[in-house]
């Protein structure tokens, strides 16, 4: 393809070619496979108006179930934040054996399909499976409450802090912690002053991106929770419910308030990388 | 280990303390990776190889696993071009909008799955934007195979695109500029000079998504109509046969995509080891 | 696989006999614990049929919460013929306008060839010596029952126990309500479907008595294991009558309407009514009933009509947005 006559340049982007091809065929495709479906959620709701659209979202049930929803995420990527550091940390400065497989087996959540995990939590965590059973001996109860929903969504989200904080670490120069070092500092000031700040970006970057595939996830989760509204249903499966109920216009207004909070958690993201690229 | 305290490096930890971190990192991993992977082949093989075996052979299995290979084989090559044009035109050009363009693109991957497959009955559906149009002309979409690709196609949208637009920034431009200011077509430099630069990023964002797309459940379930033994992915065969008591068969559907997330791992791993200088050299970071 | 396997057959037969054997294919959307059901029927019907005319029926099946079912059909799914749990789903169906508005009386016995009832499936030896819907509400008393919302069967559970309130001596609505409230409180997990529910109770050994379609509950003895649990019949439930209708603006379009048609009334037909019956379907035919009476012990049936009226007025009052459901789980409970 010879390059573009500048006929329909508004401005020369670069030397190279190819730019209305490539950029027409992504809008083409971003607008018909994602914008246009979407904007078919964003005015469903409207049917109903804003005043059903409010009561919608008024309503204990689905207050109840987004809390649920976003609750469980945000502890989730908490768990992931803190122990997401430690594998890091683990994976990139030390070293023992099996380390490659161990390093590996991170991105199985990634890999593995989220019913295949569903079914596996949920046939671990039963009060007569591996970890249930001695668990349930000390009446702590996983599956089917709150706190299993937690554990599938820690599942969900554990590669995201790891892998947004290797490269990190790898980069990371020890000059700064040795010189900390010099200057008279304990390993523990040196680490809680020097090092976790220059993580914290991307700390905050991977436990974004945990939260925020947690939030919309079913599959992984649908197993183990155990669904009683206004305790442990969770917001997609309110969708469906609303759904099944012919309730498209409800249905969609919970899709919308969560499509609405993932888009701002994205442009924070967003920004926090163009801070943290900033700050290098 | 007979390092004193003293003699220790100022960057290094204490061993007892690396010993115990890794203990911790190495159990929780246990907990939460390591034993419901487990449990899946526990639980297929618990009756011994012939049943899983069965399970596999099984009619509505056959034609689970078939559906799910052709999806994939569909999704995954659109959501590749997709991926390739996109990092193109975000890291070889600058225009008003990059940031925004980036972040639409990013959408599909925090908008839950249940979401995902919604949009579509919204606009396909007897009851949406075109159902009555495709009704008249008998096309299928919904319930159908081209509305359990889209589904696919939507959940997995982002992923070769963000594993390439950061590496093709990194990258800069200076030698498809060379290229170009030498003579050659764009067709010849994205061939030449980009594509093998890329070729690891690019295999690592249809690695993972090829993963998603055979693994995903919410969006399709959604858009699926699970007729069995035609709209049934293996996932949607999973739980039906989950549902139909037969634990250990849906065990064993379950440890064939086990497996192939073991495959996308092990590949991942094997080309970061064989290659790992190359993809460094290439990452920039 | 099938597909192949159904061509070579006509190929074969259409040379064998001289008359033109076409291939049908139909689509039977169902509820949930249908599916052991349907397998065998449809291979009876798909002989009978090509006994009569030679041709090879396929009637492919989906199974699903019959709520969710009858959106599916309205959203698209191709249904030749519905085959739900509660005459609502069929409504909501034809209020779309593809179910024509006297569906109902196509059929015979309000287009039901088969009942049903809810029973209590309790762990081996009875051990909270369940007898009676009072005895769920037993303090401590774990109740296993699908979210009525999504679930056909569910639906049914709620308003028998609704039913027994209300029949009891001194009963009124108000004791109704306050009995299913407390019903409510001793159910640990709502799961979508009745064969979730059922997997929750047997499978993971969750709760003490499983609420569950009368033939759901056999059949969970049958393949979990009659050692570990038994029936235990109230003296009183409801008859649930799940009806089936074609599809009419889809058999039209297809030209299927002769086969669909011919298929349910084959559910009708003695075979059909044995094989029913040996699925723990309750028959409408009362010698086929008669045969069977070990397995369908005789309890009072309670009328849905007599009860409750008709299902847009029980739907609106019990199970949509905002009704005595929606109200028994609000929050503060």
């Amino acid at each position: 393809m010879a390059a573009l006559a500048p006929a329909r340049r508004w401005r020369n982007p670069s030397a190279l070619p190819g730019f209305g091809l490539s950029l027409g065929f992504t809008l083409f495709y971003l607008s018909a496979l994602v914008l246009v479906p979407l904007a078919a959620l964003v005015i469903r709701p409207w049917e109903i108006g804003w005043s059903g659209f409010r009561e919608v979202l008024a309503d204990a049930r689905v207050v109840h179930a987004l809390l649920l929803s976003f609750g469980a995420s945000f502890i989730a990527a908490a768990i992931n934040t803190a122990f997401g550091l430690l594998v890091a940390w683990v994976l990139v400065r030390y070293r023992f054996p099996g380390k490659n497989v161990v390093d590996a087996i991170v991105d199985l959540p990634f890999a593995l399909p989220t019913a295949v995990a569903g079914i596996a939590l949920s046939t671990l965590y039963a009060r007569n499976g591996w970890i249930g059973a001695p668990l349930s001996e000390h009446g702590i109860t996983v599956a089917y409450t709150p706190l299993g929903v937690v554990v599938a969504l820690t599942f969900i989200g554990l590669p995201f802090v790891v892998r947004t904080l290797q490269p990190v670490l790898v980069e990371m120069s020890r000059e700064a912690e040795e010189a900390a070092a010099t200057l008279g500092a304990t390993r523990f000031q040196t680490l809680r002053r020097v090092v976790f700040p220059a993580l914290l970006p991307s700390l905050l970057t991977g436990a974004a991106l945990a939260f925020a595939r947690a939030v919309g996830e079913y599959g992984s989760v649908i197993f183990i929770a155990g669904n009683l509204p206004g305790i442990s249903e969770i917001a997609p499966l309110l969708i469906i419910i609303k759904l099944n109920e012919n309730d498209v216009a409800g249905a969609s207004a919970i899709g919308v308030v969560m499509l609405a909070i993932s888009f701002v958690m994205l442009l924070t993201l967003n920004l926090l990388q163009a801070w943290s690229a900033a700050r290098k | 280990m007979t390092h004193r305290a003293e003699t220790l490096r100022p960057t290094e930890d204490h061993p007892l303390l690396r010993v115990a971190l890794i203990a911790v990192a190495l159990a929780f991993l246990g907990a939460f990776l390591v034993l419901p992977l487990v449990t899946v082949f526990h639980e297929a093989f618990s009756d011994g190889l012939a049943a899983v075996w069965a399970a596999l052979r099984e009619a509505d299995a056959q034609s689970a696993i078939g559906l799910t290979l052709i999806t994939a084989a569909i999704a995954v090559p659109l959501n590749a071009a997709f991926g390739v044009a996109a990092s193109w035109a975000v890291a070889k050009f600058d225009f008003p909008g990059k940031g925004l363009l980036v972040t639409l693109i990013d959408l599909p991957f925090s908008v839950s799955p249940v979401v995902s497959g919604l949009i579509y009955v919204l606009v396909f559906g007897l009851q949406g934007w075109f159902g009555d149009w495709l009704r008249q002309h008998d096309v299928k979409i919904i319930f159908a195979l081209p509305g359990i690709v889209l589904a696919t196609i939507f959940v997995t949208f982002p992923f070769v695109a963000r594993e390439l637009i950061p590496l093709m920034t990194d990258q800069g431009r200076e030698e498809e500029e060379a290229a170009v200011s030498l003579g050659a077509s764009g067709w010849s430099t994205f061939r030449r000079v980009t594509l093998p630069n890329i070729k690891w990023g690019l295999l690592y964002g249809v690695l993972l998504c090829n993963a998603r797309a055979m693994g995903e459940f919410g969006a399709v379930s959604v858009v699926s109509g699970h007729i069995r033994g035609l709209t049934d992915t293996m996932p949607l065969h999973i739980e039906a046969l989950y549902n139909d008591y037969q634990y250990v068969a849906a065990f064993a559907v379950a440890s064939v995509l086990a497996c192939l997330a073991l495959v996308t791992l092990t590949l991942k791993s094997v080309l970061e080891w064989r290659y790992g200088d190359e993809i460094a050299a290439v990452h920039h970071h | 696989m099938k597909r192949l396997f159904s061509a070579v057959l006509a190929a074969f037969l259409s040379a064998a006999t001289s008359a033109q054997a076409a291939d049908i294919t139909l689509l039977n959307v169902s509820y949930d614990p249908t599916r052991e059901l349907y397998k065998a029927i449809n291979a009876a019907f798909a002989s009978d049929w090509k006994a009569k005319h030679g041709d090879n029926v396929t009637i492919n099946q989906s199974h699903g919460g019959s709520g969710a079912q009858s959106r599916a059909v309205t959203d698209g799914l191709d249904a030749d013929v519905v085959t739900l749990a509660l005459a609502y789903d069929i409504d909501a169906i034809s209020a779309k306008g593809l179910i024509a508005k006297n569906w109902q009386t196509r059929l015979p016995d309000n287009a039901t060839p088969y009942t049903s009832t809810i029973v209590f499936l309790v762990r081996k030896g009875n051990p909270w010596k369940i007898k009676d819907w009072p005895d769920l509400v037993k303090p401590g008393v774990q109740v296993i029952t699908p979210n009525p919302k999504t679930s056909g069967g569910a639906r049914w559970s709620f308003l028998a126990a609704w039913a027994y309130a209300l029949k009891a001596p001194g009963g009124n609505a108000d004791k109704a309500r306050a009995f299913v409230q407390a019903l409510y409180r001793h159910v640990p997990v709502l799961d979508t479907g009745a064969r979730g529910s059922t997997t929750t109770f047997a499978q993971r050994g969750i709760g003490d008595v499983l609420l569950s379609w009368e033939n759901e509950a056999h059949l969970a003895l049958k393949e979990q294991g009659g050692d570990q649990f038994q029936i235990v019949y109230p003296p009183a439930s409801i008859l649930a009558e799940p009806p089936v209708s074609v599809v009419d603006k889809n058999v039209d379009r297809h030209n299927t309407r002769s086969v669909s048609e011919a298929y349910l009334s084959f559910l009708y037909t003695k075979q059909a009514q044995e094989i029913e019956a040996a699925n723990f379907y309750r028959p409408r035919d009362a010698a086929v009933l008669a045969s069977h009476a070990a397995d369908f012990p005789r309890i009072t049936l309670y009328n849905f009509a007599e009860i409750f009226g008709d299902w847009q007025k029980a739907q609106a009052t019990y199970f949509a947005d905002k009704g005595v459901f929606d109200q028994i789980y609000k929050p503060g409970q």
